[in-house]
């Protein structure tokens, strides 16, 4: 194979991985610390990703669709954990995933309620447009670039948020011994919500980025939360670096997949190495806690 | 400051406690004696609010604290080193220490309690400040939950077996700080087996029989009576 083409796919691979990133951050910090399932983190996913294609198509700035999406995002995740999720906390997983997969439907119609069952198309901001000639001869679109870049500067800063903050410092004690935690002072109950919220706003960020390289549709967030489990399952449930690393993996693994393989194997690619990681180690590669 | 009036506590369908009375004043140290399983641990979870009592209150301060969550009770400036230290095993000495850190007492903040502070009280955390809670022995955790519950500058501190399972040296730490704790003039609510220490530092004390008091009284009182312990406490 083309160095050249395996640079370029590499780069597509690292690019999805980022995008993986952002979802798995969330749903492993909430099934990592409240031990919650939640299927419907793709349609937050979702939800991110209609709400700046609106505010896109109303103001024409890419810009104010990012500063109005991930905060009303956030506050649906929030608004979804105090309503709804709350209660599923002490449940077994069956009914939180029973659960959750009821909000995914809920939200599908929702969405067919208010946009409408066509499929939207987010352009690429103006600023973004256009390719980068990374070596001569070889160019690769800019936005695809500002995604990966976005990608990892927000995994840097999570590192930082769970490593040196109190906020983390509390996420990692609650994951291990909530009552605990509450003991000494601390409102479990809006630690969670603070959680959940954050998790919403990575998808919601991951959402819109993905409008003008996708397109916003029904069903999108779906496609995306499958391949998020699996991310999170090889990374070790609860572990931000463990989610890092295995959605580069499973970003390339796909990616190289879909280019090297036929295609009945390729949609296996990741499925294969989930289950290798699993039987060298169970818990995952960075198991987050005991 | 703390007042514990009739409460009756279960575990689902199993009563253990049954009328538990008590009190410790400000700047009291005060012990709750007795036998494995009478109830003393249980008395801690009501008072926390980590498992509210069913029936009759608890009371901080004159304000009804019975059915309030656990955090509220703890921000209120109630605060407990618990039975088996429970340090937050994937968090360094250092984060343990500060992660729940908190200003309730409301008092001067030169006595506020800080990480140096807590590691002037227990010398040996400043060399395993970077240490994961799983590293660390039985005694070193004893002192960062201790240091912990310190932290969140309690009015009332709680401490469930406080010494249990430690060696001889190190118990001797322990009630060393706790005797200084006391000297400052905190409030302090004490569980601990070691009668004859308890009986040289602690104020006053009751020991607990099935779930209720069976008797109360100043160290000297209980000196006076050894029959006390040997019926209720077997020593
Ligand atoms: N979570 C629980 N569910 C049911 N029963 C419990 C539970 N925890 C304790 N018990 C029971 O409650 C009774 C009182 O227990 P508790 O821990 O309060 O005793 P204790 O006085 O602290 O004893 P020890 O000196 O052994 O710490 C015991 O009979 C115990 O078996
Ligand atoms: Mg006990």
């Amino acid at each position: 194979m083309d160095p050249l083409l395996i640079f370029i796919q590499g780069l597509n691979g690292l690019q999805l991985g980022v995008m993986l990133f952002l979802m798995a951050a969330g749903l492993t910090l909430v099934f990592g610390v409240m031990n919650l399932i939640n299927l419907a983190h793709g349609s937050l996913y979702m939800m991110g990703a209609y709400l700046a294609a609106t505010v896109q198509q109303r103001t024409g700035s890419f810009l104010l669709a990012v500063l109005l999406a991930i905060p009303l995002t956030t506050m649906l995740g929030m608004l979804v954990e105090v309503t709804a999720l709350r209660r599923l906390y002490k449940r077994d997983h069956l009914d939180q995933v029973l659960a959750t997969f009821a909000l995914i439907l809920f939200f599908n119609e929702l969405v067919r309620i208010v946009w409408g069952p066509q499929a939207y198309f987010m352009a690429v901001p103006e600023l973004f447009s256009g390719y980068f000639s990374i070596l001569p001869g070889v160019s690769y679109p800019i936005f695809r670039l500002v995604i990966i870049g976005v990608g990892l500067a927000v995994a840097l800063l999570l590192y930082l948020i769970v490593s040196r903050t109190r906020l983390g410092m509390l996420i990692r004690a609650g994951a291990t011994n909530r009552e605990m935690v509450g003991a000494l002072g601390v409102n479990i109950q809006l630690l969670y919500t603070v959680v959940f919220g954050l998790g919403a706003a990575l998808a919601g960020l991951a959402g819109i980025m993905a409008g003008p390289i996708l397109s916003v549709e029904v069903g999108m967030g779906e496609s995306i939360i499958i391949l998020t489990f699996v991310v999170i399952v090889i990374g070790g449930i609860g572990s931000i670096r463990g989610a890092l690393i295995a959605s580069m993996l499973v970003g390339l693994a796909d990616t190289f997949g879909r280019v090297l393989l036929p295609p009945a194997l390729a949609s296996m690619v990741i499925y294969v190495l989930m289950a290798g990681v699993l039987c060298w180690r169970p818990q995952g590669l960075f198991p987050a806690y005991g | 400051m703390l007042e514990v009036r009739e409460i009756q506590t279960f575990y689902g369908g199993s009563q253990i406690l049954f009328g538990m009375n008590f009190a410790v004043h400000a700047g009291e140290m005060v012990s709750l004696l007795g036998r494995n399983g009478m109830g003393k641990t249980t008395t801690v979870r009501s008072i926390m609010g980590l498992t509210p009592a069913r029936a009759g209150a608890v009371y901080l301060d004159g304000i009804d604290i019975t059915r309030a969550p656990p955090f509220r009770i703890a921000q209120s400036g109630v605060s407990l080193a618990p039975e088996d230290r429970q340090v937050f095993p994937t968090l360094t000495v250092r984060e343990n220490l500060v992660a729940t850190a908190a200003r309730n007492h409301h008092g001067a903040a030169h006595d506020a309690w800080t990480i140096d502070r807590v590691m002037e009280l227990f010398p040996i955390l400043r060399h395993r400040q970077n240490h994961l809670g799983s590293q660390l022995s039985g005694g070193e955790q004893q002192m960062v939950a201790i240091g912990r519950a310190l932290m969140t500058n309690p009015r009332l501190l709680i401490l469930d077996e406080a010494t249990e399972g430690l060696a001889p040296l190190v118990r001797r730490e322990i009630w060393r700080c706790l005797n200084c704790l006391k000297e400052s003039g905190l409030s302090i609510l004490i569980i601990d087996k070691s009668v004859e220490v308890l009986m040289r530092i602690a104020d006053r004390h009751y020991i607990v029989e099935k779930g209720r008091v069976v008797w109360s009284g100043g160290s000297h009182e209980l000196a006076a009576h050894p029959e006390v312990l040997r019926e209720y406490l077997g020593v």
